[in-house]
């Protein structure tokens, strides 16, 4: 039995310890936001967070984790859709096909972790997942907005504390 | 209307309902849990398609939600969304209530094609659909009034509609398409159905949001690699890796004591594959798995081999087809004062699908489900039941989420054949078969590879007076689709872009014009990849027009101008990207312009393209102005998002897409050596949509066809240097 913590839940799992994370939180744990499309850690489609990083799931041996450290997939990244991402991408209609958009985001969220306000150069260095329908364009517009939606809502709370 | 009318009417309808069949329906967004449910009644229900349904294409509900069918596959084009717009807009509902979901395509055929075309691909999606869908949404509009109407007992005439509430003007009285929907399930539908005047549109060319974003922010969304159902089984494939080779045997003792391994089979007569417990597990079985192969004839192909085959043709006269002509090519040519002539080359390249192939099937010897991706239900269906050996009634397609399709998953169902073969051998058992990225990388139905040698002529006055195009090269038609092709012989679809007439008719009056093409077709499966033909052929013609230009001296934007006096559409395309760009303005300190327009899939497209290269040769994409008049614009934001992501697709092919062939098979095997763009090279794009109305273009494809010549236009202009081999990753743009 490995021991691991998938968004926030203690899970075991009886799996030989070479199975990539990829293919444990997708066929064993019924997680399947999280995708296969190159196997080699290069598309970025099957992005989680390990410990608030992100990390390409398809190159990470289920026996390289402990119990201690915090997985996130796209299924636990937010309760409702209201990630800052997740409200941005909504209101640009930022997926096409829509396979590569739990990774991407998974991707920025990494990012804006690192960095709350990032750059243009920020976001071409950290978000480097294929996307063949195209959406970089509104992906990054997507970021930008969702640091927007970040201040207002953190210019909201800072209002009510002071009322 | 007299009440026995109607109850005849129900009756017709009850019975059509009943005869539907048995199965899923699986609507557009199933969340997992959902589908283990839908799997665990174990197909028994009856079909979920949603009622009550005013007619094929209209459900509406009593809470006023309103189900829109879509016989047509949502791939990230944008369709599902436009063609709800489509129906909503004459059916005037409330638009903020407006759902959708698929029929089957055995449905259909039950229902004697009441949807029509499923085919999804020739960015057909809205224009080949406008028509019926909108009578559709009209004709229910007529039946839901006529409802109100009957149960007020007032004339319908005195009714009107908006937002799904109906008010009986003389009395003021409302009610709403939800109270009377299962009253106008019992109508007969109107003889004749109006269609609004476009001036009167309300919801057509408005930028909705999509209808389908939701569950594609958290991972809810099902894809076909996402689908399950209790006790499925996973496959792993591989196939021989040499075109049309075969499986000659495999040592499954090797693998067979693997961790959750139940079974190896053959499947058809050229590949094998591993039944595990879960993927992981076939494939990891699969790679360990001894096979030994015959591989046939093609076994020494190469790409240098496949060159020799089509220079041949660029000066043969044999199995030559003209696609255009007008004038004295020869004569014009003889007579110039100065011939221009140059000779290009377009690789294989592979659609590279994010989502890679897959299908789930379950077989018996009374009935066969797949649940898949496709571009196209009903061709799923007819390869779902070739392959079950069972007759198309007994047959279902139950058509999931496609993660990426660009042509690779329209006209081929391989993959659903497969997975069928490979159920077939476990009776009653569901198994889901999925390519890993390697096997889809190496079992392509890939862009064809032409070349093209094309020879103008200048007069004294440095016009053209000449244009010789001799393409070279394979035929898609004669591998994918022989009952196209023309009486003679010749692939029209070779031709796009240099048409005299039509969808995909040429931009330029020459007077003296030959367009060719010497078919010759190497034994690598060619197929419609995003774009087809137009793709090489708008670089073909667009840089070697800017090749002419430059020979005659003149500006391009002028040189093209000149021969567009008879292409207005087109003219005002390129137009509007040249003002827009600044062309003739002077441009940022080292910044290039270039520029490329074509009309293909009936619509009118233009770039100008501006980019830089270091003194290392580095290029550097910096802004792409496009327009585009698509006659209509149903949703000019997702337009926007098509021709943003046209530039993806097309400067990743122009940038980096190829597919060699060494030892008769394709020598990329992943994203590592048949890379696509990224976003740190992805241009600002600035989208000019200018529909002139009167006709109905596509989107999803046109675009593309403009971005690679643009490009190298303008790297000419940067460099001095005409690139006519592709993709650039090859080249050195500057010399060291």
């Amino acid at each position: 039995m490995i021991k691991l913590k998938i968004n926030g839940k203690p899970v075991a799992i009886d799996v030989d310890g070479s199975t990539p994370l990829l293919w444990v939180l997708r066929e064993q744990l019924g997680l399947t936001g999280t995708k296969y499309s190159c196997g080699i850690g290069l598309c970025g489609s099957c992005t989680v967070h390990i410990d608030g990083e992100a990390a390409r799931s398809c190159m990470v041996p289920l026996s390289s984790l402990d119990a201690s450290q915090e997985v996130t997939t796209i299924e636990g990244l937010s309760a409702d859709n209201n990630h800052p991402l997740q409200q941005a991408w909504k209101q640009l209609d930022v997926p096409q096909c829509g396979y590569c958009q739990p990774g991407m985001i998974m991707s920025a969220a990494a990012l804006l972790k690192d960095k709350p306000d990032p750059s243009d150069t920020d976001i071409d260095a950290s978000v480097t997942n294929i996307c063949r329908c195209g959406t970089f364009n509104r992906v990054r517009s997507g970021i930008h907005l969702a640091v927007q939606i970040s201040k207002g809502a953190k210019d909201q709370n800072n209002g009510e504390d002071a009322s | 209307m007299t009440k026995e009318r109607i109850n005849v009417s129900r009756r017709e309808f009850l019975v059509k309902s009943t005869a539907l069949g048995t199965g899923f329906s699986l609507g557009l967004s199933l969340p997992l849990a959902s589908s283990a449910a839908l799997g665990a009644d174990d197909g028994a229900s009856a079909s979920a398609l949603s009622e009550p349904e005013v007619n094929a294409w209209v459900v509406v509900q009593q809470d006023d939600t309103v189900i829109i069918r879509i016989a047509r596959s949502e791939m990230g084009q944008g369709t599902l969304t436009g063609l709800a717009q489509l129906v909503a807009e004459e059916l005037e509902c409330d638009w903020s209530k407006v759902t959708t979901e698929y029929p089957t395509p055995g449905q259909n055929l039950a229902r004697d094609k009441v949807w029509r075309s499923f085919s999804t691909g020739g960015s057909q999606g809205i224009r080949g659909s406008h028509d019926y869908v909108r009578k559709g949404g009209a004709v229910a509009r007529h039946m839901l009034i006529e409802a109100a109407a009957e149960q007020w007992d007032v004339d319908m005439g005195e009714c009107t509609v908006a937002d799904s509430i109906i008010t009986h003007e003389p009395s003021g009285r409302t009610t709403s398409y939800g109270q009377v929907a299962a009253l106008a399930a019992e109508m007969f539908p109107p003889e004749h159905a109006e269609l609004k005047d476009p001036k009167d549109w309300k919801l057509i060319g408005q930028p909705v949001k999509r209808l389908d974003t939701d569950d594609k922010l958290n991972g809810k969304q099902v894809f076909g690699f996402d689908f399950t159902m209790p006790d499925m089984l996973n496959a792993a494939i591989k196939a021989c890796p040499v075109f049309g080779g075969k499986l000659k045997s495999f040592d499954d003792r090797k693998v067979s004591k693997m961790p959750g391994v139940h079974k190896v089979v053959a499947v058809n007569d050229d590949a094998v594959a591993v039944v595990a417990d879960t993927w992981w597990q076939a494939n990891t079985a699969l790679k360990a798995l001894p096979i030994t192969w015959d591989e046939g004839p093609n076994a020494k192909l190469s790409s240098a081999a496949i060159d020799e085959m089509l220079d041949e043709g660029l000066s043969s006269s044999d199995n030559v087809f003209v696609g255009n002509q007008n004038g004295d090519v020869d004569k014009a040519l003889k007579t110039a004062a100065n011939k221009v002539e140059a000779t290009y080359r377009y690789p294989y390249q592979n659609h590279a699908t994010m989502e890679p192939m897959n299908a789930t099937a379950r077989w018996t010897k009374d009935k066969c489900e797949v649940w898949c991706p496709t571009q196209n239900g009903e061709a799923a269906l007819e390869a779902a039941a070739e392959a079950a050996g069972l007759p198309i009634e007994q047959c279902d397609v139950y058509k999931i989420h496609l993660g990426g399709g660009f042509g690779r998953r329209g006209a081929f169902h391989d993959y659903v054949k497969q997975a069928v073969a490979i159920a077939k051998q476990l009776p009653g058992t569901p198994v889901k078969l999925l390519w890993s990225r390697e096997e889809d990388m190496a079992h392509g139905h890939y862009h064809p590879i032409t070349k093209c040698k094309l020879t103008g002529a200048l007069d004294d006055e440095s016009n053209l007076t000449g244009l010789h195009v001799r393409i070279s090269g394979q035929s898609i038609l004669a591998s994918v689709r022989p009952e196209w092709m023309a009486s003679n012989g010749a692939d029209p679809v070779t031709f796009q872009g240099f048409q005299a007439d039509g969808d995909h008719a040429i931009s330029y009056t020459v007077p003296n014009l030959l367009v060719d093409h010497a078919m010759r077709n190497p034994p690598v499966p060619p197929g419609f990849w995003r774009g087809v033909n137009i793709n090489q052929n708008a670089i073909y013609i667009e840089c070697f027009i800017d090749e002419l230009a430059h020979a005659a001296g003149k500006d391009p934007l002028e040189f093209r101008r000149k021969l567009m006096a008879d292409h207005p559409k087109s003219l005002a395309v390129l137009d509007a990207v040249a003002e827009k760009a600044g062309w003739g303005k002077p441009a940022a300190e080292g910044v290039h312009r270039g520029l490329a327009v074509v009309k293909t899939f009936a619509s009118y497209v233009a770039a100008c393209a501006e980019v830089s290269v270091n003194a290392d040769g580095k290029l550097n994409i910096h802004r792409i102005v496009a327009a585009t008049d698509p006659g209509y614009a149903v949703n000019p934001q997702q337009i926007e998002a098509q021709v943003e992501g046209s530039f993806v697709f097309g400067l990743s092919a122009l940038l980096y897409g190829e597919c060699t062939i060494e030892d008769g098979a394709v020598v990329e095997s992943n994203f590592h050596d048949y890379p696509s763009m990224l976003i740190e090279e992805m241009p600002k794009v600035d989208v000019i949509v200018m529909p002139s109305g009167g006709f109905w273009g596509g989107i999803g494809e046109p675009t593309i066809a403009v971005a690679a010549p643009a490009v190298l236009n303008a790297v000419f202009a940067a460099t001095g240097k005409r690139i006519r081999q592709f993709p650039l990753a090859n080249i050195k743009l500057r010399e060291a």
